[in-house]
């Protein structure tokens, strides 16, 4: 079963928490800055699975994340998950994402985050895999936000240039989550 | 990023003023997140958000805010409690907007219900009205919302109400509707199985849905399922693995695959479902061999994906019953893992060979290089999981080196969860393989020094116990204090500042307990750094209490010292250490009483406690007889302060109609009313038992160690407990009954090898005899003594104090692999599924086999020997070949009483084994014939029966020298049931020789319910009333009632009294009341009423979980009706 799933940015900022037990809430922000500690002090080259932390590591619980461009996405599971297949559905997320957002970047997650929670629940439901078919996951997300469609594409789409290049503070462009990875699938993390 | 998000920001409330509304209403979260950005400092940010905040309040309460706003208003809120501020005023609302907003304002509104409440939450009962309309709504964006939200945040008693709405969603139209509805269930099956135990063969439909997402879905309960009892979902195997076949063979959909890999999830999950299925278990993991091969044949790609199915496919055939092929394979798969350069995969390699050198070691020998390289690799969970391989293949060679791997990393280690996972298993490791004392001793040196406070108490608690234990050479035993107390002492008279508390405690335990071993060092040295180590300041002051006792034991002789050290401390703040000093200044002057409560070297010998405080009795009669008034337990307090309430404060209070009321039936009242109400009738009695337990810890000076000090004495507690227990009336202990069952004793029979069922008979005497109120519990003696069989409910052999009872000399064994047959009544077959408990017990005594009238020829004579008792169990001449009618073997004395068809168990082609269920008032009955099918004779036959679940006792006919061809052998097992459980298996096997010397064994295992255990309880309405409010645990249900004939009460509970062992205590109007027990004796008392179509049952018993079982069992009898 997945017990939490979080985002949140190269500074530790969450972008999206969900979590399938029950903690308080002093707990989760708890949970969300030792996770970030544990998992931003890693080095690209190491692998994507992590066992511990007292909070959300306890018996057989590990941490199961990807790091793109400027976000980590990070899966907490407990041992009826399998590793790979987890590491493989957060692939499936962000590139559901990329395609609901076209090319998905930071900012899409911290403007509709209510969107990003109701494609979420369309992958995972209460804890368990739902979905992992893509085009199944946007066409529910879609079928839901119809109605809501016709009132915001117009926002959406003067919002887009937002999101295709906007200049990180070194002023370089700075690319959507997705572009990094030239391929649209690969196994190893950029 | 914030200059252009400013300006793009800053843009764009020009741009959308004259657009649409949505677009105001996203600005104000554009704005919020652009003045967070803008912040420099933590602190900015929270004035800024809680300034926020507050606006939010006021502008929610506004009349006039509209639905659009009250969305805007909900996303803002998500955002800020997603940064960890407090938005609670804002949960109202988002039920609000749930209940009454449009689709999208719905959405919102449920999203935000499901981030901000957890279950529990007390504002979730607010939502389950709208929960019940959107699932009822056509609109199927809605009912999937419902759906979503009741899988995430429901608890467990609000469950019922959107049940059956839930369920009916798994005939829904369209798809996704059922997936999202079989999740729900499943994860309503988590939190509270048997609320969802009637709606397995509903699973069963969901798995061979037309539709392969609802088919995925409900795999999650399977998985579930079988990793609880894998017994019971023997005969999905075959249909698992053709839908593995399917998925692998490419024949779903196109769109499932995932980079050209047919649907890997699903694959993933199938192949867990297949490995817990075929764990030991030969033939069913002959069904599944070839579709393992396949898969591992497949999956050659080179993607993440595949790897993971390959993961999943080494692990189910290293679990399965092994095949030298595919372990050939699987083998040369994990060779793959461990030695690729992607660091993920080489992090599975060696998970995978943790999980298989328990069964094949010689494959870590392959891979030692890289585990080595491993060891030093740079990541961290890589070595880790290196370091869990080295510890699965640590042995005594390899120890020092292993364990010095380890220490070296925990030294490097800063995470605290992992710390205390690796110094157990350091300790564990040294405990089991330590070369010598001196390693021994340092190693747990470090254990302690690193670990510190974190580690499990239970480390060093074992610790102390095996120096304290020892072993059987005194002589090795002192060597190792000695040299413990050498090492602490060197330690001491270092620094001992940095020392974790738990340490220093454990030293003081052992220099106290120990020094005196030591005869090369004063004692007074030792007290002396003892001292030195209760004036440092960063001892705590649990510490300075083992440190003070540790000095109380050595302090022999030393009078001044530690006179003096015990008036510094008498005036110490803390009480404990107060009471310790005083203590021993007493101790120390008196030499004598010294000796007396502190032995020296008998720190492990076991105490006497007297639990039942009988050294009070006196004080107690005493006090009565001065006036005091008598004791009385809580809830009879609270009764007798209920009746002389006039006026009910709990409006929703449930009370029987009026015709009940004379027998006081009044329910109970809250958990505050009830501490006041003890409260205020605590008597003297209470208080002197108080006192009486002060005093009891002075005596007792002696500090226990683990846990096992105290144990035994826990029944007489039981027995000692207050005699006007209401619930005592009810159970009249059958005195006469055990007398009856004292005489006829098993007495040793000259067969030699039968003294372990001997002894096993004989403690049963014995614990008949020796307490009777324990008599319910304790197994029964053999059958064949009774004259008449009883009538069902005339026994009330039973006491509703549920104590533990003393565990009989049952024969516990071995875990003995299962076979895959099972007459498990529990089995969730397709309607046309079988049941066998109700009705073999009703119709037994229309005849019993009707099929084959068979020959029972001899040696029925010998079972109903009248008075001779026999220990060497009945052999029977029989002929199996043609289809036999086993029940005719039962003795004479057990076929009038209520028992199951016989069932087959297992076979071979030398043995059958079956078994046949007797009820007995006392316990179950389960026997189990043994035939043999060849015509030469089987040598040495020993039945072992397992099951951790029930104590087992067996009464006879467990060994058997020789079973004579074409005989039959029947052996007797009691079972009782202390904690219900809704079904239990057992397991057990049959070892026997047919040549000399050649041992092979039968394994064989089965299902009880909780059913089995079940036996009337007849009460008079009057008892049912007092013992109803004896009892603290509760669940209620609705009911299906049978409304097919004449009364529908009447109907409902003949039809639950003819399946389960009920009595039907009274009818009164529309409420019945019911009464049964279970055999370990604690009741279960039922409460019915009509209401409306349904019958609403309430259920009471001192065990928190047989309510549970027993309104499960009485769901699954109305659904078979």
């Amino acid at each position: 079963m997945i017990k939490a799933i979080l985002i949140f940015n190269n500074h530790g900022k969450p972008r999206l928490s969900k979590f399938y037990e029950h903690y308080t809430e002093d707990t989760e922000q708890q949970i969300i800055r030792e996770t970030f500690h544990l998992v931003s002090k890693r080095d690209e080259n190491v692998c994507n699975f992590l066992e511990g932390g007292l909070l959300i590591g306890g018996s057989d619980n590990k941490l199961i994340y990807r790091h793109y461009a400027t976000l980590y996405f990070v899966f907490c599971v407990d041992s009826s998950e399998s590793e790979l297949g987890i590491l493989d559905l957060i692939q499936v997320f962000v590139e559901t994402l990329d395609k609901c957002f076209e090319n998905v970047c930071e900012l899409d997650l911290i403007f509709h985050m209510d969107k990003v929670h109701n494609i979420l629940a369309e992958m995972v439901m209460g804890g368990m895999v739902l979905e992992t078919n893509m085009s199944e996951i946007i066409t529910q997300a879609e079928a839901q936000s119809k109605m809501e469609k016709s009132e915001i594409c117009a926002f959406l789409s003067l919002c887009r240039p937002l999101s295709f290049s906007v200049p990180d503070r070194t002023g370089r462009r700075r690319p959507g989550l997705l572009e990094l990875q030239h391929a649209p699938y690969r196994p190893s993390r950029t | 990023m914030s200059d252009v998000v400013e300006k793009t920001l800053t843009a764009l409330p020009s741009l959308f003023d004259s657009q649409t509304g949505a677009a105001k209403i996203s600005n104000r979260l554009k704005q919020l997140i652009k003045s967070i950005t803008e912040l420099t400092s933590k602190h900015d940010e929270e004035s800024l958000i809680k300034q926020e905040l507050s606006a939010m309040k006021e502008q929610v309460s506004a009349p006039s805010t509209s639905m659009k706003q009250m969305r805007e208003i909900m996303v803002r809120s998500m955002y800020c409690e997603m940064l960890g501020y407090d938005a609670s005023f804002s949960y109202i609302h988002a039920i609000k907007l749930a209940q009454q907003g449009g689709v999208m304002e719905k959405r919102v509104g449920y999203l935000a219900v499901s981030l901000f409440l957890s279950e529990g939450h007390e504002l979730l009962l607010l939502l389950v009205n709208t929960v019940l309309k959107d699932l009822q709504s056509t609109n199927l964006i809605e009912a999937c919302m419902a759906l979503t939200v009741v899988a995430q945040v429901f608890p467990k008693d609000m469950i019922p109400a959107v049940l059956p709405l839930v369920e009916d969603k798994l005939s829904h139209p369209k798809e996704i509707i059922r997936r999202k509805a079989v999740l729900a269930l499943y994860k309503f099956y988590l939190i509270a199985p048997n609320q969802v135990q009637h709606i397995h063969a509903k699973f069963r439909k969901a798995l061979c849905d037309k539709d392969p997402g609802v088919m995925t879905s409900s795999l999650h309960i399977y998985l579930q399922l079988i990793q609880e009892s894998p017994d019971a979902y023997k005969d999905l195997t075959g249909s698992f693995v053709t839908i593995l076949k399917q998925v692998v063979g490419g024949k779903l959909p196109l769109d499932f695959n995932y980079h050209s890999v047919p649907a890997p999830w699903l694959q993933i999950q199938l192949l867990r479902i297949l490995s817990l299925l075929g764990r030991d278990d030969q033939s069913t993991s002959e069904l599944m061999y070839e579709v393992l091969d396949e898969s591992l044949r497949r999956a050659e790609m080179n993607h993440n994906i595949t790897y993971a199915i390959l993961f999943e496919c080494v692990k189910a055939v290293y679990t399965i019953h092994p095949k030298a092929e595919l372990l050939e394979k699987a083998a040369r798969c994990i060779g793959n893992f461990v030695l690729s350069p992607k660091i993920n995969l080489k992090y599975l390699g060696l998970k995978a060979l943790t999980y298989v050198v328990q069964h094949d070691a010689k494959l870590a020998l392959q891979h030692q290089m890289t585990i080595i390289e491993c060891l030093d690799h740079s990541d961290f969970t890589i070595k880790r999981e290196t370091l869990e391989l080295l510890f699965r293949i640590t042995n005594a060679q390899n120890v020092s080196v292993i364990v010095e791997k380890m220490l070296d990393f925990l030294r490097s280690c800063s995470d605290e969860h992992t710390i205390i996972h690796l110094a157990g298993k350091v300790a564990e490791l040294a405990e089991k393989f330590a070369p010598d004392n001196s390693w021994f001793i340092q190693t747990m040196n470090d254990v302690f020094s690193i670990g510190g406070d974190l580690l499990q108490q239970d480390i060093s608690n074992n610790f102390l116990r095996l120096l304290a234990e020892g072993s059987e050479s005194k002589e090795e035993d002192d060597q190792l204090r000695l040299y413990a107390v050498d090492s602490y002492l060197t330690l001491l008279n270092g620094d001992a500042s940095h020392l974790p508390q738990r340490f220093i405690q454990v030293m003081s335990w052992v220099v106290g307990e120990y020094s005196h071993l030591q005869e090369c060092v004063d004692q007074s040295e030792v007290i002396r750094l003892l001292m030195k180590l209760l004036e440092q300041k960063s001892v705590s002051s649990e510490t300075r209490v083992w440190i003070l006792s540790a000095l109380t034991k050595i302090s022999d002789g030393q009078t001044d010292l530690i006179l003096e050290l015990a008036e510094s401390i008498s005036s110490s703040q803390d009480t404990i250490l107060r009471q310790q000093a005083h203590e021993l200044r007493h101790l120390s002057l008196d030499s004598k009483l010294h000796e007396w409560v502190l032995p020296r070297g008998a720190a492990w010998d076991d105490m006497e406690v007297d639990s039942s405080l009988s050294f009070l009795d006196g004080f107690v009669s005493e006090a009565l007889a001065a006036g005091a008034a008598p004791y009385k337990p809580p809830h009879q307090r609270q009764e007798e302060l209920c009746e002389q309430r006039a006026l009910n404060l709990e409006p929703y209070s449930f009370s029987l109609p009026v015709s009940l009321s004379s027998c006081s039936i009044t329910d109970r009242h809250s958990p505050t009313l009830l501490s006041v109400s003890s409260g205020l009738s605590g008597n003297s009695t209470e208080l002197s038992q108080k006192a009486g337990a002060s005093t009891l810890i002075l005596e007792g000076v002696k500090r226990v160690w683990g846990k096992d000090g105290y144990l035994p004495q826990k029944e007489t507690a039981v027995t000692a407990s207050p005699v006007d227990e209401p619930s005592a009336a009810v159970q009249p202990v059958g005195q006469q009954e055990a007398a009856e069952r004292l005489e006829p004793q098993p007495e040793p029979s000259t067969q030699t090898n039968d003294k372990q069922q001997l002894a096993s008979s004989l403690f049963v005497g014995l614990s008949t005899q020796s307490s009777t109120s324990l008599l319910g519990k304790s197994e029964a003696p053999p059958p064949r003594f009774r004259k008449k069989p009883r009538p069902h409910g005339s026994s009330l052999s039973s006491s509703s104090s549920s104590g533990t009872s003393e565990k009989s000399s049952s024969s516990r064994t071995s875990h003995n692999t299962t076979d895959s047959f099972l007459y498990g009544s529990l089995l969730e077959e397709e309607p046309a599924g079988f049941d066998h408990t109700p009705k073999s017990i009703t119709a037994n005594g229309l005849g019993q086999n009707k099929d084959v009238k068979e020959d029972r020829r001899t040696n029925t004579s010998q079972i109903l020997g009248s008075d001779m008792v026999i220990v060497r169990p009945n052999t029977i001449q029989h002929n199996p070949s043609t289809s036999s009618d086993l029940t005719t073997l039962l003795p004479a004395d057990l076929k009038d009483l209520p028992h199951s068809d016989v069932i087959s168990l297992t076979s071979d082609p030398s043995l059958s084994v079956s078994s046949c269920r007797v009820f007995r008032d006392e316990a179950l009955l389960l026997v189990i014939f043994i035939s043999n099918s060849t015509e030469t004779d089987i040598r040495d036959v020993a039945v072992q029966l397992n099951c951790d679940q029930l104590e087992t006792v067996s009464l006879r006919g467990n060994i058997v020298d020789c079973l004579e061809g074409r005989s039959v052998s029947v052996c007797h097992y009691a079972l009782l049931m202390d904690d219900p459980h809704t079904n239990v298996s057992f397991t057990g096997s049959v070892s026997y020789q047919i040549q000399p010397g050649h041992t092979n064994t039968l394994s064989f295992s089965g299902t009880l319910s909780t059913a089995d255990f079940i036996r009337p309880l007849v009460v008079t309405t009057d008892e049912y009333g007092k013992l109803w409010l004896s009892l603290s645990h509760d669940v209620k249900q609705n009911l299906k009632l049978l409304t097919d004939a004449g009364d529908p009460l009447q109907t409902t509970l003949n039809a639950l009294k003819d399946t389960l062992q009920l009595h039907i205590v009274d009818i009164i109007g529309s409420e019945g009341i019911v009464a049964c027990r279970l055999l370990s004796g604690a009741p279960c008392l039922l409460h019915c009423r009509v209401n409306g179509s349904a019958l609403a049952m309430w259920l009471r018993s001192p065990l928190p979980a047989l309510p549970d079982c027993i309104l499960y069992h009485c769901q699954r009898a109305l659904a078979q009706h």
